[in-house]
């Protein structure tokens, strides 16, 4: 399924644009984090940055020139394997997640809490919802483009 | 058209952000130094902390090193060197930061030798040597150890000393001052409590010889 872009935009572009838009922010956010504020970066942390970065990166080719479903479901499958990280990530900070199997032994501790927030919101708390809406945004855009 | 501008407007206002709030977070507070005496001169030497120098000096270096890092084995010929310009007025303050996996028990050989009265020399040793007994940045306790056999040490002796669960509460209390302190990489100086205000050997020189200056 194809649409112009010089038409009104549509519902489905209009969900993958909010898509990217999250991607995008996570991305800066997490670059800022890290780069700038010199948080500490635990590889739970890299494992998900490798499943957000690109979306920031397809998405665009998703929206432009047309509306390119196949860019989306693309989008989908990484944003949902990153769902699944997220995840396990904050099993590993809230203990649910037994130690023994916890795959950051050198270096920084994933347990560890380096942020905190209105004393609740965690890195790992924001990437959860991140990619939770991503992979709603992204399977709305791609229920409501699907062709009959 | 609508959603290019949409889409390029979105991209723009993202940058604008990030480059703002990039500013803010790196600017200088006006007036002041860049980085203050630390909020916690207790926890930058304590009585076990090794020193090297004349305990009177004007200037206090204190060195947090891993001896399992690269950039500390590195450097420190040039801590040494800067320690020997300045024989009476700077001594150094050695602090352990045991941040690569295993290398506490290499710390706490360096602290049995102490009890023989050789923690420098066994601690120079193990810098001179790290690409030995640290293969992949993996230490390695046995060949370490056969590293400080080398040096004339008893042993025998060294190896009861490093189980003594005190040398292990030691450690304990370093990886504790280092939480305390935000320390996150090695080696970190602070000189007279100051940290550096860049990492970097002329930063050190620098800092020290402000240090000296002052009345």
């Amino acid at each position: 399924m194809t649409m112009h872009t010089d038409q009104q935009a549509s519902t489905p572009w209009l969900l993958t644009f909010a898509a990217w838009l999250i991607a995008a922010t996570a991305t800066l956010s997490a670059l800022f984090l890290g780069e700038i504020v010199g948080l500490p970066i635990c590889s739970m942390c890299w494992y998900q940055r490798i499943f957000m970065f690109p979306l920031a990166v397809i998405l665009p080719f998703g929206l432009f020139p047309d509306l390119d479903r196949r860019l989306i479901r693309a989008g989908l499958a990484l944003a949902a394997i990153g769902l699944l990280l997220a995840l396990y990530h904050q099993g590993i900070v809230s203990g649910i997640v037994p130690e023994r199997i916890q795959p950051c032994r050198q270096g920084i501790p994933c347990s560890e809490t380096v942020a905190t927030w209105f004393g609740f919101i965690t890195i790992p708390l924001l990437s959860i919802a991140a990619f939770t809406t991503l992979v709603a945004l992204l399977g709305a855009a791609l229920y409501r483009s699907r062709s009959s | 058209m609508k959603q290019k501008t949409l889409f390029v407007g979105a991209l723009v206002l993202l940058f604008i952000v990030f480059a703002i709030a990039t500013l803010i977070q790196t600017a200088v507070p006006e007036g002041g130094e860049a980085r203050p005496v630390t909020a916690h001169p207790e926890a930058l030497v304590r009585m076990h902390s090794p020193t090297l120098g004349r305990p009177d000096a004007k200037v206090t270096i204190v060195e947090f090193i891993d001896p399992a890092c690269g950039t500390c084995a590195a450097l420190y010929p040039a801590v040494k060197d800067l320690l020997a310009q300045h024989p009476d007025q700077v001594r150094l303050v050695l602090r352990y930061a045991p941040f690569h996996p295993g290398v506490d028990q290499v710390i706490a050989l360096i602290e049995a030798a102490r009890r023989q009265d050789r923690l420098w020399p066994a601690l120079e040793a193990l810098l001179a040597t790290q690409e030995r007994w640290t293969p992949n940045h993996r230490p390695n306790v046995e060949q370490a150890r056969q590293v400080l056999a080398g040096i004339g040490l008893d042993m025998t002796r060294l190896a009861a000393d490093a189980a003594d669960p005190a040398i292990a509460a030691l450690i304990a209390q370093e990886a504790a001052d280092i939480r305390l302190l935000g320390v996150e990489k090695t080696p970190e100086f602070f000189v007279n409590g100051r940290p550096l205000p860049s990492f970097g050997l002329q930063q050190l020189a620098t800092l020290v010889g402000e240090e000296l200056a002052r009345r």
